[in-house]
């Protein structure tokens, strides 16, 4: 294993909770590398074991099996190396609300033995929107300028890594396309970033992504070459009732499966299925029926490995 | 099920001011009986104080307001017990068995005992969770227990159910068994007003509101709203919009 080129590498890694009778296995043994420099994205819903390894990669936990490196450093044995070099901005705001906006960062620069004066160009983007409440309360903030407040703490100290726990959950879709615009300029000064998130769509905005579920890693790959694996024709149907087509979809004997998506059903189609006949089928009771060759989505992805 | 003329939610100039902030601003619009009413907006929009007017726990300051054909001034306590209400960050007692859980929302309706008794055995089996019965809520994985709380939001028949976010965090394959589970309410005849930050989930609504600084600036189903906005999903509709606001959270 060569550290040198990753920023962070994961080798076989468990987490257990509990004892004897009552044991959770939150990380099932995952291994996966990120390159310097690359936004890494883990996708997957609440429970998967995304906050786990988050914690073990900023050694705020220990692993119980495994090796684990951030920046060339075993997360076990050179634990505060690595505090010094990465940034983390968990799910929950854990900023203090007592202090005030400018406090809080001034706070968090201190720790690091820095100031934001030195390192005030690496935040500007982020903080100058939050500059003019400076003397306002964190407590007293709203979602999203807490939001920037924890990210511009996050940054203070000019990390090599950025870990991100849930940064959009809750936060509607405006405010969600600005946050991920700024990770693309962070990504441009070299910061290598780790982010998780149940959204399925910010998949497409990774490097990379990792899709995980009950402590496993399902596949890690490209967004784009996520999308490659899929092999399986599915098509995309609406019609006047919604409700009538999924059944009917369903009911054919040539579907795997068809669920809502969207605008549309998706229906993945085994092999053999013929289009027309398909499409004659469904004719018959649904009116208005539209019926088309759909590219898979990442959702489509995560959905089908999920069952396997 | 959708029948066109019974309104269970009916909104005119309906207003909520804070000081000299004005976080709900005129609002107006009907919900029909069985319909699925998606309420969208950005963070600080004002859904929330919205929804909670509409919930009988905020007065508004002004404008009028019936829900469950009952007002929103003088009748707050009865819509109370007409709704059901369950949102993402809140919905059940984790130190709670699921069975416990039921028990305490239903009693607090004031549903029987033989009621409560039949209709959980029905629903336990309904959400295939008969051998989860006596577990902690806390022990569940959060798709069984947003799929839980939906069901005990309805336990007690309300007229309308309020879900805010209900799906947030939640995995795609148990997102869709909830809006299943919506559907089949709606079928029922149960009003579902839902918020959601998931724009394909708008999709499903039969109509869809979206407010932008404290204003509803569109009220239609999704296929007129991607018409009139000239675009190919709500996604698309929802950023047109929500970048027009001029305030922040």
């Amino acid at each position: 294993m060569d550290n040198e080129k990753h920023s962070v590498s994961v080798d076989n890694l468990v987490k257990v909770y509990g004892q004897k009778k009552d044991v959770v296995k939150a990380l099932q043994g995952i291994s996966f590398e990120v390159s310097k420099g690359e936004i890494f994205g883990i996708i997957g819903p609440d429970g998967a074991g995304k906050t786990s390894l988050f914690r073990v990669l900023t050694t705020l936990l220990l692993p119980d099996g495994g090796r684990v490196t951030v920046d060339g450093f075993d997360v076990v044995k050179d634990y505060k190396e690595i505090r010094n070099r990465v940034g983390y901005m968990p799910g929950r705001f854990s900023l203090y609300q007592d202090l005030t906006v400018e406090e809080n960062l001034t706070f968090f620069a201190t720790i690091f033995k820095t100031s934001i004066h030195e390192n005030y160009d690496l935040i500007k983007d982020i903080y100058s929107q939050i500059e003019p409440f400076k003397d306002r309360r964190a407590g007293k903030l709203s979602g999203g300028m807490k939001q920037k407040l924890a990210l511009s703490c996050a940054l203070i100290h000019r990390p090599s890594v950025l870990f991100l726990d849930e940064p959009t959950t809750g936060v509607d879709a405006v405010s969600r396309k600005e946050f991920w615009e700024m990770l693309k300029r962070l990504k441009a000064q070299n910061i290598t970033i780790l982010v998780s998130t149940s959204y399925m769509d910010e998949a497409s905005l990774c490097d990379r992504v990792a899709l995980v579920q009950s402590g496993n890693i399902l596949s890690i790959n490209t967004p784009r070459g996520i999308i490659n694996e899929f092999k399986k024709p599915i098509m995309a149907a609406r019609a006047a009732n919604m409700l009538h087509l999924l059944n009917d979809l369903n009911a054919y004997e040539k579907t795997e499966e068809a669920y809502p998506f969207g605008e549309y059903h998706h229906a993945v189609m085994k092999e053999n299925f013929n289009e027309e006949a398909l499409r004659n089928y469904l004719l018959r009771e649904n009116e208005k029926l539209e019926l088309k060759r759909a590219e898979p989505d990442i959702e489509d992805c995560f959905m089908d490995l999920m069952k396997n | 099920m959708q029948t066109k003329n019974e309104k269970v939610i009916q909104a005119n100039q309906l207003t909520k001011r804070f000081g000299d902030f004005t976080a709900v601003d005129q609002i107006t619009f009907d919900v029909n009986k069985g319909e699925i009413f998606g309420f969208l907006g950005a963070n600080g929009a004002g859904k929330t104080t919205a929804m909670r007017m509409l919930c009988g726990l905020s007065l508004p300051t002004s404008g009028t307001g019936r829900v469950a054909g009952f007002d929103v001034y003088k009748e707050n306590e009865k819509i109370k017990k007409n709704i059901g209400y369950m949102s993402q960050k809140f919905s059940l007692y984790e130190d709670l068995t699921v069975k416990e859980n039921i028990r305490f929302y239903a009693g607090i309706y004031g549903k029987s005992d033989k009621f409560i008794k039949e209709k959980t055995q029905s629903i336990l089996k309904q959400l295939h969770m008969e051998n989860e019965a006596d577990k902690l809520v806390k022990a569940l994985p959060l798709g069984w227990r947003q799929k839980l709380a939906f069901s005990v939001a309805i336990f007690h028949e309300p007229q309308i159910v309020f879900l805010d976010e209900p799906t947030g965090g939640v995995d795609p394959v148990t997102r869709r068994e909830f809006w299943n589970m919506i559907y089949q309410a709606a079928a029922t005849g149960i009003t579902v007003f839902v918020t959601t930050h998931y724009m394909d989930e708008a999709e499903y609504c039969n109509r869809v509101s979206i407010m932008v600084d404290g204003r509803i600036d569109a009220l239609d189903n999704p296929s007129q709203l991607k018409k009139r906005f000239d675009v190919s999903s709500m996604d698309e509709v929802f950023l047109k919009l929500a970048r027009q606001a001029t305030r922040s959270e």
